[in-house]
């Protein structure tokens, strides 16, 4: 059997219809496992669609590529636990970057062969070269940075938007040679370029960025199968590509948003943590600076006779995956008939919506899991506010103080909560570098420890009974 | 006979209504559910898998063309299968309160 051009087109509309039909899945936890079925059936029906294909006559190279993607993307999924969720993402999104580049030089070879090369179609090549080598690179990048094999500090240097300046300008000139001549080695010099690209756009941004670096390769990734589509006139390439690329710009916009910055901030400069915190204590340094710290016991006496408790979890409680603890946490309390709630900010963790897999993953039911702007109005009827390795977000700051870098941003009201616990490693300050005013407050002490220790040992001192 | 649109300008209708597609739908995303957005839309974009079945499976392109083919399929799988299944998984996690 050997479908036609038009049954082809006609299957990969029904595709391209449940792939729409799978992100409106998203919009409620409780379709959103049947909106994947559906965008893996669309899937499933363009890739057949394809192999019945005139265009497609031999098997061996698909099969075995195909085989050999199945297993390792299986295993990995498989295998991935919850927190690596955010280097997951960026790996994959730089396969569709390499991918988007391997499809773009082999058409052209393959036109090159076969006649039927073009300025409008070179130029269509170029396009999806360049947009998937960018994002290739700048995901390896992304990927170093979240996984600890890059510094995730931000490198700076000086001349780097003139030398990104320079190296678009000679991309694009590239581009126009290759479009103009065909010339093998434009395409392969232009394809470099893009890759060094990738490379020093990303490599600037600091780690605490992430979460709208991680949505801006999204979205590329997005523009590079959109350009591909354009190379190879598939309406369906196009349409995926599209949606993809806003899903991604979208997710941009919502985390710069959420940091008050523009993009521009993000990806041309702007601020990120340079390290800090001495050798002393973290004690010492906390009861110089006139910031109360206190013992387990303290919390404990307070939250146990609490009517309402909120957690506000941060990147810190992934890093000592505190959530199966918090869990744990939210049964005692939930036993004594203390109601207990999560309050999500949109930039918390290193991706967009990172803390909310991490909760889930806990078993914490996603209906006491809110947003910003959902819970802020109920902090001042709070008896005891736990923020569990979070900091820039619950900031004052960000409200009060107009010289603070941080100024504007929207921020969890914490500080109007009876009594507020951070649980800290340090005195070190968030990403921004910038001294959290929470931390001055009458009503907040910090406990000082890892963070699932210390939920483990508030749990033990509930079950023995507290106080 | 009339004059034929160019296809292109056909491909960019396509392109530009779809991105209107993609804003109205992601804006209703739930964002607790951002993570699985950004897997799923990770999944989907494995479509570019389509582009390397093309080029993977033209025996006339010749051994180096096919190559490259090859390559792009399997990265574009481990897309496909590892975007669906561990959004598939991250799914799975989302409960209600019993």
């Amino acid at each position: 059997m050997e479908l036609s051009v038009n049954h082809q087109a006609l299957a990969y509309l029904a595709a391209a219809v449940l792939f729409i039909l799978g992100l409106k899945g998203l919009t409620h936890p409780a379709t959103a496992r049947r909106g994947n079925l559906y965008a893996m059936l669309g899937m499933v029906i363009a890739i057949a669609a394809t192999l019945l294909g005139a265009q497609v006559q031999s098997y061996g190279f698909i099969i075995a590529g195909i085989a050999i993607g199945a297993v390792i993307g299986a295993v990995v999924a498989v295998r991935i636990q919850m927190t690596a969720m955010p280097q997951l993402v960026a790996a994959l999104h730089s396969f569709v970057g390499m991918a988007a580049v391997l499809v773009g030089i082999g058409t052209f070879l393959e036109r090159s062969a076969s006649g039927g090369l073009d300025a409008l179609l070179m130029s269509e090549i170029s396009a999806g070269v360049v947009i998937g080598a960018i994002t290739f690179t700048g995901s390896v990048i992304a990927f170093g940075k979240l996984q600890g094999l890059i510094g995730g500090a931000p490198v700076r240097f000086a001349g780097q938007h003139l030398l990104n300046a320079l190296i678009v300008l000679a991309t694009v000139a590239l581009a126009v040679h290759f479009a103009l001549t065909g010339s093998l080695l434009s395409l392969l010099l232009m394809t470099l370029l893009a890759l060094l690209l990738g490379f020093t756009l990303i490599i600037p941004i600091g780690g605490a960025d992430m979460p709208v670096i991680i949505s801006m390769l999204n979205s590329y990734s997005g523009w590079a199968a959109a350009a591909t589509g354009f190379t190879l006139h598939n309406n369906l390439l196009i349409i995926v590509g599209a949606l993809v690329g806003c899903s991604g710009a979208i997710l941009s916009f919502i985390m710069c948003r959420a940091m008050n910055r523009s993009i521009l901030n993000v990806v041309f400069g702007g601020f990120g943590s340079s390290g800090g915190g001495g050798g002393e204590s973290a004690g010492a340094q906390a009861a110089e600076r006139g910031v109360k710290s206190a013992a387990v016991e303290d919390a404990v006496y307070w939250m146990e006779d609490a009517a309402r408790v909120i957690v506000v979890p941060g990147y810190g409680m992934a890093v000592a995956q505190a959530q199966h603890a918090l869990k744990e946490l939210m049964q005692q309390l939930e036993g004594r008939g203390v109601e207990v709630r999560f309050a999500i900010h949109p930039v918390a963790g290193r991706m967009p919506g990172h803390m909310n897999v991490l909760l889930a993953e806990a078993d914490i039911p996603y209906e006491n899991v809110q947003e910003m702007d959902e819970i802020n109005p109920d902090f001042p009827g709070t008896d005891v506010v736990l923020v569990v390795g979070a900091n820039d977000v619950v900031n004052p700051a960000a409200r009060e103080d107009a010289s603070s870098p941080i100024y504007g941003m929207p921020i969890l009201e914490a500080g109007r909560a009876r009594q507020v616990y951070f649980l800290k490693r340090s005195m070190r300050p968030g990403y921004s570098g910038v001294d959290n005013l929470l931390f001055y407050q009458d009503n907040t002490s910090l406990i000082f420890g890892d963070a699932k220790d210390t939920i483990e040992a508030i749990n033990a001192a509930l079950k023995g009974g507290g106080h | 006979m009339p004059e034929l649109l160019d296809p292109t300008i056909i491909a960019l209708y396509v392109f530009i209504l779809a991105c209107f597609i993609g804003y109205w739908v992601v804006w209703g995303v739930t964002p607790s559910l951002h993570t699985p957005l950004v897997a799923l839309t990770n999944a989907i974009s494995g479509i570019v898998l389509i582009g390397a079945l093309l080029v993977a499976g033209d025996p006339e392109a010749g051994l180096l063309t096919q190559l490259l083919g090859f390559l792009a399929v399997l990265l574009a799988s481990i897309n496909v299968f590892g975007g669906f299944l561990v959004t598939h998984r991250m799914l799975s996690m989302f409960k209600k309160k019993r």
